[in-house]
């Protein structure tokens, strides 16, 4: 079997909150000794609800925030030991697309100079070429080439969604992390990014990590899935066997509370017990491929 | 009207005056409430579903305003009504939950006294009396401890409990209506699970009706005994949600439907190709004929009428123009 593209191991983000001259402050543990690896072509969920951890993770993993401790590989290679020119040259490689696309791109921008600016940056190509390299980024992503001269404000938040993908696809990367791409935009046009990525993860061999906090959605696109709580993994394993059979009262309760689109189906709403949740619990093998931190 | 109705909208119709033709963001809306019911009004952004709301309280500011219509909330329309006396509707006749608790809340008052004011300014209560008041809306809403969180301010409360808070201060004058917008969609899944079970709740304690704005359909199955989905500012469908969960007329609604993510994994979504329409520039007929699937020639020619499909389901659709038991205006 070959080894995975991204490899995460212990990653650890501390924040000290408050604190002052004399006074020590509270540290903050948003992401605790958190590890995973997501193999080529796969789409890897990492799935939470606001505070888990699950974008700082994100994050620490490009180096947008340095993490306290850890271990991020990228085929083979720790990230986190880059420095900081080689760490630029390696995001070539490792892109990020964000929740909002309101306030993504620079509203002074032309969509065709948002674009563009990575192209300029690693230097790729002529002025020529990278205007042709614009426009066939555009046709990819689904946009029309005839509105590149156009500003962010003049799409609606599905295009702007697109362009955040253009750009991040323009120096060809091969993982992309995915923090929330949909999770602003209308249920009918949510449906159409998804698609979007799929496809393109198709065409282009990308490998995905997939930040949300919709289920249903993570359920639809992601093959292993890993559930984030107060900073730690609770559970991961295959996506179909976290929803058939959860093994922590966290994802128990989270998945209960998936609204159902069925107005006659029983609701059996399970509440989290925070008393039930160990801190130290490690996480253990409940099947084959399905961990889950429980005693 | 039927006796039991406690609200009910006719020919609504909001525009706003920017640039040479007003934009028609509510655009001809008929629904009724009935007392204790739930009525659940559906649709993406820009569909005019939160300025509905506001037209009914007349809160739409300029350049917005109320071209037409009737209101008629307890045999009054409060269309006609003087500003004084609609005064007295806001908040004890209808009460109004906001999506953002954050925003919606006075960061520098104490959540006793926000939810307290209303009894203070409709003369119901003394101070003293709504401070009490707000202590047991407090634990009716289930907040733990309600003696000492009635003297917090907004940010030391979470983002669930600042939602009870301004549950609470909808409920405070125990009015018949209260109009949710988006209640829980700034909230997280689980939160909102707790939101929506005391939505339901409440409504039995106070014997409530409910106009529960949102986009999701999850949130409607869940609470809505009808619904009503709008699109491009006008109501496309309205109909029992069982039947619109199981039998939806419109291409919209089913496309809706259609996109919630309820498959397995690797499977594609179903996606409602095009975009929402831009009110400045609505097509001539039907606005979702340019991204429908169902479309015949007829739709871009003229707006649909509204066909009664059964005696509490209409669509707008020339699909059942013929099947329809006839357009009911």
């Amino acid at each position: 079997m070959n080894a995975p593209l991204v490899e995460v191991r212990g990653l650890t983000k501390h924040f000290t909150r408050g604190g002052g001259l004399f006074q020590k402050g509270t540290v903050v543990k948003a992401v605790d000794g958190v590890s995973f690896s997501i193999d080529e072509g796969e789409t890897f969920g990492l799935v939470g609800e606001s505070g888990s951890g699950k974008s700082t993770t994100g994050r620490c993993m490009l180096r947008l925030v340095e993490p306290t401790s850890g271990e991020v590989r990228y085929a083979g290679e720790d990230v986190l030991a880059f420095s900081s020119s080689r760490m630029r040259a390696a995001r070539r490689h490792m892109q990020m697309i964000f929740q909002d696309p309101y306030s993504s791109l620079n509203p002074r921008m032309k969509a065709r100079d948002i674009v563009d600016e990575p192209l300029i940056i690693h230097k790729l190509g002529s002025k020529r070429e990278r205007g042709d390299r614009v426009a066939e980024l555009f046709r990819l992503v689904g946009l029309d080439p005839a509105h590149l001269d156009r500003y962010p404000h003049e799409f609606s938040g599905g295009q702007r969604q697109r362009i955040g993908l253009a750009r991040a696809l323009a120096l060809e990367p091969k993982f992309i992390i995915a923090d929330e791409p949909v999770s602003a935009l209308d249920v009918s046009i949510q449906a159409q990014v998804v698609n979007l990525l799929m496809d393109l993860q198709e065409r282009l061999q990308l490998t995905y990590l997939f930040i949300a906090h919709d289920l249903r959605l993570v359920r639809h696109i992601c093959r292993r899935v890993a559930v984030m709580y107060l900073g730690r993994i609770v559970e991961m394993g295959d996506t179909e066997a976290i929803f058939a059979n959860p093994a922590h009262p966290y994802t128990r309760a989270l998945l209960s509370a998936i609204p159902v689109t069925d107005p006659d189906a029983p609701r059996q709403r399970i509440d989290l017990d925070p008393a039930s949740v160990s801190r130290d619990a490690a996480l253990v093998e409940v099947a084959p491929g399905h961990l889950a931190a429980v005693q | 009207m039927a006796a039991d109705v406690l609200l009910s909208v006719q020919g609504l119709t909001t525009v706003f005056d920017v640039g040479a033709t007003p934009l028609v963001a509510v655009n001809d809306v008929s629904f009724d409430i009935r007392k204790g019911e739930t009525l659940g009004l559906v649709g993406e952004s820009g569909s005019g579903k939160s300025v509905t709301a506001y037209s009914l309280l007349r809160l739409v500011q300029p350049p917005g305003r109320i071209a037409g219509g009737r209101v008629v909330f307890q045999g009054r329309d409060l269309l006609t009504l003087p500003e004084k006396e609609m005064c007295g509707v806001r908040g004890a006749g209808i009460g109004l939950v906001f999506q953002e608790p954050m925003a919606a809340l006075n960061p520098v008052m104490r959540v006793g006294r926000q939810i307290g004011e209303s009894l203070v300014v409709h003369g119901l209560a003394s101070s003293r009396e709504a401070r009490d008041r707000a202590i047991e809306l407090l634990r009716a809403v289930k907040i733990v401890d309600p003696e000492t969180r009635v003297d917090d301010y907004p940010h030391q409360l979470s983002g669930g409990m600042r939602q009870r808070v301004m549950l609470a201060v909808a409920l405070a004058c125990k009015p018949p209506l209260v109009i949710a917008d988006e209640p829980t969609t700034a909230l997280d899944v689980t939160v909102q699970a707790q939101i929506l079970d005391l939505l339901r709740e409440m409504k039995n304690t106070f014997d409530l009706s409910l106009l529960l704005i949102t986009h999701d359909l999850g949130v409607i199955a869940e609470v809505a005994d009808r619904v009503a989905v709008m699109y491009a500012g006008r109501i496309v469908e309205e109909g029992p949600v069982r039947t619109i969960f199981r039998a939806p007329a419109h291409p919209y609604t089913r496309g809706l439907l259609a996109s919630i993510p309820h498959g397995r994994t690797g499977e594609r979504l179903v996606a409602i190709d095009g975009v929402v329409p831009n009110l400045a520039h609505l097509p001539p007929g039907c606005a979702f004929a340019p991204r429908c699937a169902s479309r015949l020639a007829d739709c871009e020619r003229a707006v649909p009428p509204e066909v009664r499909l059964a005696d509490d389901h209409r669509a707008r659709c020339v699909l059942h123009a013929a099947t329809g038991a006839g357009a009911d205006r």
